[in-house]
């Protein structure tokens, strides 16, 4: 025999079970959860969903407050940080001199390097102080009588909560969401766009009409990144967010996350159905991020089948 | 020369073997694992004592639940917790538990032209700041008690632990001590269902947040309101005084504990008697197992606490932590002497 078709046979070999260690893991990591929250699932059942008690002193769970806490300062980060990475990729690959192209493009990635604690500590010793000081004030003495979005802009001027913990979200999925939008503005064929331009059309109208549309899915691809980086980070939010467990629609008061909830309590939990109802929130995250990455999949699939040419 | 050089580094080797072979013929590992709270003066212990036995002490501080959780299945010597257990959990689990070290928790503010030490409150007073029913600091209720404090009309911010810990559990002990309405609305432990406020990780975080608001109060450690300069408050005891966090008001409340007469050592030092005593103090306290499989292991493990108890006190209070009185040392030994037994169900000889 050869040595070269054992090699070949091992390779296949090895390549195949690298192929099979994600399946696995992920079916793996699933059983271990659904086995550490077993207690709480039976005793809470669905209320645990649409409990907003918890109370570790009557052993007393309910999982509606993180849950509200992190879809809403995900959905925060999400409007805050979309428009601006979409400048930011609009303006590197179409408005940039070239001599600031590549500089504006490297300084991007390094704010994706940055370590989150580092976000957080930033958000809670530089941004909380600022924020409650010159914008709060104003925005609950201003906006927080409007009807209907007023109720947001309400609360204590402490600098630290919801909103606080949504905006350090936003700075820190705008190099994901960016350097995505960027690459795949990047690769819209330059004739198609030489040609719009040729015709007279502007700049915004060379964006909505040719680059956008050919480019979509991409972009689509780079918010939902930047989304399931936003819904599972844990320390900036920590710092920031003021870990109460209280359902308010009040965005400058303290709240929490499944992931600050999950890092502030699981080392001193106490109790097994203490332990337990906290992996319970660990399984629902976990489902709201599969939810959200497969929920992406099937609008790529939708806008793919329906784009006519060759989608990027 | 290169066969020199190989037969050097034979000799080298087998002497580093022989050395890590006798280093561990005679030095124990002792392991340890719980509580966040005795780390600091723990790990300076182990230190000093590996120094003078070369025994080496590991203690992993994973939190109180972990320590318990650690000790139930007898994967270490001792557990650390910073709640004691009910009685009917240690037989459950065939545990005996003593207090190793106390620690005082202070209340800190965050008020303009306040100094450290010049606000008066009382635990009635904090229960009801911590369940939102006293909001504003010109409360008349406050201001009855501090007459020539300026204190102004801003909204009360509560600060809290966001994490379990037995700060925590000290802090809403003494609460529920001091008011009935505490007592049955939020109740004590390491983490509560706090009614209000914004919660901190660790003594730091609350620690931050307090420098930080504008009109808020927190409760920290002594150790971190010492070492952050943080306006601290002074709080009335059971005597009817109004005393200051210092080691002194601690040493009276320790010194005050009737550690003999508490079944199981379960005694919780807030709202101590004594005219000097500061009324917000708790203690560690450390899980065996009854039944040791190991006698040997065990009397190190002793020997470590015994020595913890009189030669580490200074230790202890350089890291403001206040120490077991003398009389307590010598009922928790009668306590290690009666308590533990090897498994043939005969007691086990200490020898101390």
């Amino acid at each position: 025999m050869r040595p070269g078709v054992l090699l070949d046979a091992m390779f296949e070999r090895a390549a195949w079970l690298a192929a099979w260690v994600v399946p696995i893991t992920l079916v793996a990591i699933l059983f271990v959860l659904w086995m550490g929250c077993r207690l709480s699932l039976q005793h809470f059942g669905a209320g645990f969903l649409t409990s907003a008690t918890w109370d570790p002193v009557a052993q007393n769970f309910g999982a509606l407050v993180p849950i509200y806490g992190t879809l809403v300062t995900s959905a925060i980060a999400l409007i805050i940080a979309v428009p601006v990475s979409f400048g930011i990729a609009l303006f590197l690959t179409e408005l940039a001199p070239g001599f600031l192209r590549g500089p504006l493009g490297v300084a991007i990635d390094l704010l994706a390097a940055i370590p989150s604690i580092i976000f957080g500590m930033w958000g809670l010793f530089i941004f909380a102080p600022y924020f409650a000081a010159h914008f709060e004030p104003w925005l609950i003495a201003h906006v927080g009588s409007w009807p209907v979005i007023g109720g947001w802009f309400q609360g204590a001027p402490i600098g630290i909560g919801v909103f606080t913990a949504g905006f350090i979200l936003a700075i820190m999925i705008i190099p994901f969401i960016s350097a995505v939008m960027r690459d795949v503005f990047a690769l819209v064929p330059p004739m198609m766009k030489e040609s719009a331009y040729g015709m007279g059309a502007t700049t915004w109208e060379v964006t909505s009409r040719i680059v956008l549309p050919q480019s979509r899915s991409g972009v689509i691809g780079g918010i939902f990144l930047g989304l399931g980086r936003a819904l599972g980070e844990t320390m900036a939010v920590t710092f920031v967010i003021g870990n109460a467990h209280e359902l308010t629609h009040a965005l400058f008061m303290p709240g929490a996350t499944i992931s600050s909830t999950l890092a502030n309590e699981f080392t001193e939990a106490v109790g097994p159905m203490y332990t337990s109802s906290l992996i319970e929130l660990g399984l629902i995250l976990f489902v709201i991020t599969f939810i959200v990455l497969g929920g992406a999949r099937w609008i790529l699939r939708r806008i793919t089948s329906r784009t006519v040419g060759a989608p990027i | 020369m290169k066969n020199n050089t190989r037969s050097a580094v034979v000799t080298l080797s087998i002497s580093v073997l022989a050395m890590i072979v006798s280093l561990k013929g005679r030095a124990t590992t002792i392991t340890g694992a719980g509580s966040t709270f005795v780390y600091p003066v723990l790990a300076k212990w182990a230190a000093t004592y590996q120094k003078i036995t070369g025994d080496q002490i590991n203690y992993q501080s994973i939190g109180s639940g972990g320590g318990i959780h650690q000790i139930e299945s007898k994967t270490v010597d001792f557990g650390a917790s910073d709640m004691p257990l009910e009685h009917a959990d240690l037989v459950k689990n065939n545990l005996v538990q003593f207090p190793i070290i106390s620690g005082a928790t202070v209340p800190v503010v965050h008020l303009a032209g306040v100094k450290p030490g010049q606000l008066k409150l009382t635990g009635s007073l904090l229960a009801e700041m911590y369940l939102g029913k006293i909001t504003k600091w010109n409360d008349p209720q406050i201001a009855k008690l501090n007459r020539g404090v300026k204190l102004p009309n801003q909204a009360i911010m509560v600060v809290h632990r966001a994490d379990g810990s037995g700060t925590t559990f000290i802090w809403t002990d003494y609460l529920s001590k001091e008011s009935a309405d505490w007592k049955t609305r939020v109740g004590e432990g390491t983490a509560v269902n706090w009614p209000v406020g914004v919660g901190g990780k660790g003594n730091e975080g609350v620690a931050s947040y307090v420098k930080q608001i504008d009109g808020s109060i927190g409760y920290v450690e002594y150790a971190y309101a010492q070492q952050n300069k943080m306006i601290y408050a002074q709080v009335k005891n059971r005597a009817g005084k109004f005393v200051e966090p210092t080691m002194k008001s601690f040493r009276a409340a320790a010194a005050g504990a009737e550690w003999g007469k508490a079944k199981d050592y379960h005694l919780i030092l807030t709202d101590a008697p004594g005219r000097a005593s500061w009324p917000i103090a708790g203690s560690t306290f450390i899980l065996m197992q009854k039944t040791q499989a190991n006698p040997a292991q065990t009397r190190e493990v002793l020997h470590f606490l015994h020595w913890a108890y009189t030669s580490g006190v200074g230790a202890a209070e350089k890291l403001d932590y206040v120490p077991i009185p003398k009389k307590a040392v010598g009922e928790i030994v009668h306590t290690w002497q009666t308590a533990l037994k090897m498994q043939n169900g005969a007691p086990l000889e200490i020898g101390l």
